[in-house]
């Protein structure tokens, strides 16, 4: 039974509006001649490749479902469990249901901690255990090394099969279609990226290819269920920090005197309190709204994503004064061009002159706002969670993970895999997004193209 | 320049009602003084009567705006809202959960606090300006590229990271300083020298990235090309030129955190135990000590507030374009 969480309608309802805004970019020259430059960019395409993958694994995370439980007896009612799957952990469900009882490194075979365990002849000695699940079919250990090796190759020789498709299949659509772009460093991208999930793929079905943590969970299914979380931050926060910013800046720009004096002043307040301070602030209280209204929330699930949302809106609501705060400005160049100034002799609306002349001419300023915000918002995500004002703490996020992690740092031998993946994972996301970010600033800032210093951005 | 400072002074009050209002309506509106009661004693204890002590050992059973029951003024002053947000302008701030004063904990623990800080701002300050001066004068070279690839790739770690990776390196693995704690007086260095080495490694990316593009945007102008064209060699133009007038815009641009430095940073502080505001505040959230966060932002926006003056009371200074009216 579909199940859909708030979050997933509103995360499929931003990638309707982004593909709408794609569709509008296209056939507006003003709109597209930027984005035909950003994608001009080698780094920038190779960035959006691997930002395309993490897109994938979100997306696939955000479809909720109920499973359906197994009758009780023939011909009874469908009944639903109560758990919330997506289609992701559907796929991962070797991942996710295969436990251990405790730590264990990367493909290992054996727990990371001495059992008392019962020898063949019957006495008892202190050893590690075999894992349930990793490395489980292996009659003897000593195999381990070969058996990795085949099924890292076998995984790695599907991935590069699927590169191939995807190139074969991208040179006959995608570049006939847009032949400028730079379809080689994207090509090179997922050069790497399919091969090395091939790898990861492969070596998941018989091994925890992270290691587990202090529960047993699989690292790599936490990693990739974090995925969802840093994008759902990253960006539902534009639902609330866009129509603030945008609307206050507009409004202020154009009616200018009162509505500027009372937009400037509300923003100047909200931005002299230290972001962190007020976003702790708010998130408190939205705890104790939480944790004093507990019939609103019958699932754990809904719980937590009612707090997901909750920091997103409050991240947006801190957040929206910087966007206010460059719209405006633009908006009061524009509100004294000659073209506005005619508009009003010709008697058009104050509305049609918003949304003709004034709203798509700040639209470069919104789209780079947006993009550069991303990063901060996912590198914000895993403080604000270590603090404890972050997400649900039964929610699997990068910022959880850290935590988590960060506490078995002191053990001989040292817990490294989590944070680790947690390191590698981040970095990879919010590289690509830098990287995409700095080819959309310089792409559609009219000062980086005409300047004389001509990559002074870069 | 007084009535200059004086007028700016005065643009202040404003947003700092406003910002007290903010803040009471966040802490007292969004949930009731009964709804905080009950989260603090927790589901157990939650009678009638335990929550009206709660709320009468901290001065929340007072009606929040109009108090309809006392006699003339005290109508106003009998208030949560006089009680616990207009004393704040008098540098009340009432006492923690635990019963300390807030604002003796706020006096003794801003040192520590500033002896990370600082340090961190000023060797920041020179790293950074070191680092983008260095792109800047070798711009267009592979030097320059592997650098901003640094600064991005540098950008692109969480803070978490840093602190973690080297805690790890320097005081676990090489055993160089003790991984965490404090003491008073010069002993205070063995336990600063690695917070500082981190808090300025996790800002160096994005601070020399930034002075990178204003030195750059510097070299651009009219003035550098007239310099070169008088023959004066590349170094001299740099140092004596672009280097000058480009630290007005970065001097004034960091004016405006150096009376936050007070308030030292969240993370490094409790990572290390440096018993300092930034710990001190992450203890109130982890504890939801209502009052301390309160306060703690109230102090916040008032430091950053004085920032914003001092940076408009710099720029008058620095460049003699700006005048004071």
């Amino acid at each position: 039974m579909p199940f859909l969480l708030p979050s997933d309608y509103l995360v499929w309802l931003l990638v309707f509006s982004v593909g709408a805004f794609a569709f509008y970019s296209g056939r507006r020259p003003h709109l597209a001649a930027p984005w035909a430059r950003v994608f001009r960019g080698r780094a920038a395409m190779a960035a959006s490749v691997v930002l395309c993958a993490y897109l994938l694994v979100g997306l696939l995370d955000s479809l909720h479902y109920r499973p359906k439980l197994p009758p009780a007896e023939p011909g009874a009612p469908a009944v639903y469990s109560v758990e919330v799957h997506s289609l992701l952990d559907r796929l991962l469900t070797p991942l996710r249901t295969h436990l251990e009882k405790t730590y264990s490194a990367p493909l290992a075979t054996r727990l990371y901690q001495k059992e008392q365990l019962e020898s063949a002849d019957g006495g008892l000695r202190r050893d590690f255990p075999r894992l349930r699940y990793g490395g489980a079919h292996l009659e003897n250990e000593s195999e381990r090394g070969r058996d990795i090796a085949l099924r890292a190759l076998a995984g790695g020789a599907v991935g590069l099969i699927a590169w191939i498709v995807c190139v074969a299949l991208g040179r006959r659509t995608l570049v006939r279609r847009w032949p400028g772009a730079a379809w080689s460093s994207a090509a090179a991208a997922l050069a790497v990226v399919l091969p090395l999930s091939g790898v990861a793929a492969g070596l998941a079905t018989g091994y925890h290819v992270l290691g587990t943590d202090r529960v047993g969970t699989d690292v790599l299914y936490q990693a990739l269920k974090s995925i969802r979380t840093s994008l759902v931050i990253g960006t539902l926060t534009t639902l609330v920090l866009l129509p603030l910013g945008v609307g206050a800046g507009i409004a202020a720009g154009y009616f200018k005197r009162r509505v500027d004096d009372a937009v400037q002043y509300v923003y100047t307040t909200l931005s002299s309190i230290p972001a962190v301070l007020l976003i702790a602030a708010s998130v408190l209280m939205v705890q104790v709204y939480v944790d004093t209204h507990p019939a609103l929330f019958p699932t754990s699930a809904q719980r937590a994503d009612f707090r997901l949302l909750s920091l997103c809106a409050i991240l947006g609501a801190v957040g929206w004064t910087s966007l206010a705060r460059l719209v405006r400005g633009e908006s009061l160049k524009l509100a004294e061009l000659d073209y506005v100034q005619a508009a009003h002799a010709f008697g058009v609306t104050h509305t049609r002159v918003l949304a003709r002349h004034i709203l798509p001419n700040v639209a470069h300023i919104i789209v780079i706002t947006l993009v550069l915000e991303f990063s901060s918002l996912v590198l914000a995500e895993a403080v604000l969670s270590y603090i404890g004002v972050g997400v649900d703490p039964s929610t699997i996020s990068f910022g959880t993970m850290i935590n988590a992690a960060r506490l078995e740092m002191a053990r001989d031998p040292m817990v490294w895999w989590s944070l680790a993946a947690a390191f590698v994972f981040m970095l990879a996301l919010v590289l690509a997004a830098n990287l995409f970010a700095d080819a959309v600033r310089d792409g559609f800032d009219p000062r980086v193209r005409i300047g004389p210093a001509g990559g002074a951005g870069t | 320049m007084l009535a200059y400072i004086v007028r700016r002074a005065l643009y202040a009050i404003p947003i700092l009602i406003g910002i007290n209002l903010v803040t009471f309506a966040l802490f007292f509106l969004v949930n009731t003084p009964d709804d905080m009661a009950r989260m603090q004693l927790g589901v157990k204890r939650e009678t009638p009567e335990a929550i009206e002590k709660w709320k009468a050992q901290r001065g929340y059973d007072r009606p929040l705006l109009w108090n309809a029951a006392a006699p003339g003024v005290k109508k106003l002053t009998e208030t949560i809202f006089f009680a616990k947000s207009v004393r704040l302008f008098a540098l009340d701030f009432g006492r923690a959960e635990d019963n300390r004063d807030i604002a003796r904990e706020i006096s003794t623990r801003m040192w520590p606090s500033l002896a990370l800080a600082l340090p961190v701002f000023l060797v920041g300050l020179a790293v950074n300006v070191t680092f983008a001066l260095g792109m800047a004068f070798f711009r267009g070279s592979a030097l320059d590229l592997w650098g901003v690839i640094v600064c991005v790739t540098l950008m692109s770690i969480s803070t978490l990271f840093y602190i973690i990776g080297g805690q790890y390196l320097i005081a676990k693995l090489w055993r160089l300083v003790p991984i965490s704690g404090y003491a008073g007086g010069l002993d205070a260095v063995r336990f600063l020298i690695l917070p500082v080495i981190i808090g300025v490694v996790g800002g160096l990316g994005a601070g020399a990235r930034l002075y990178r593009t204003l030195f750059l945007e510097e070299m651009g102008k009219d003035y550098v090309r007239t310099a070169r064209a008088k023959g004066l060699a590349e170094r001299v133009v740099m140092f004596r030129h672009v280097l000058k007038n480009a630290m007005i815009p970065i001097l004034t641009g960091v004016v405006v955190v150096i009376p936050s430095l007070f308030l030292g940073s969240l993370i490094t502080e409790s990572f290390f135990g440096i018993p300092g505001l930034g710990s001190y505040t992450i203890d109130a959230i982890q504890a939801q000590d209502f009052a301390v966060v309160r306060v703690m932002v109230f102090i916040g926006s008032v430091l950053y507030i004085l920032g914003l003056m001092l940076t408009d009371i710099s720029y008058t200074l620095v460049d003699p374009r700006v005048r004071f009216d």
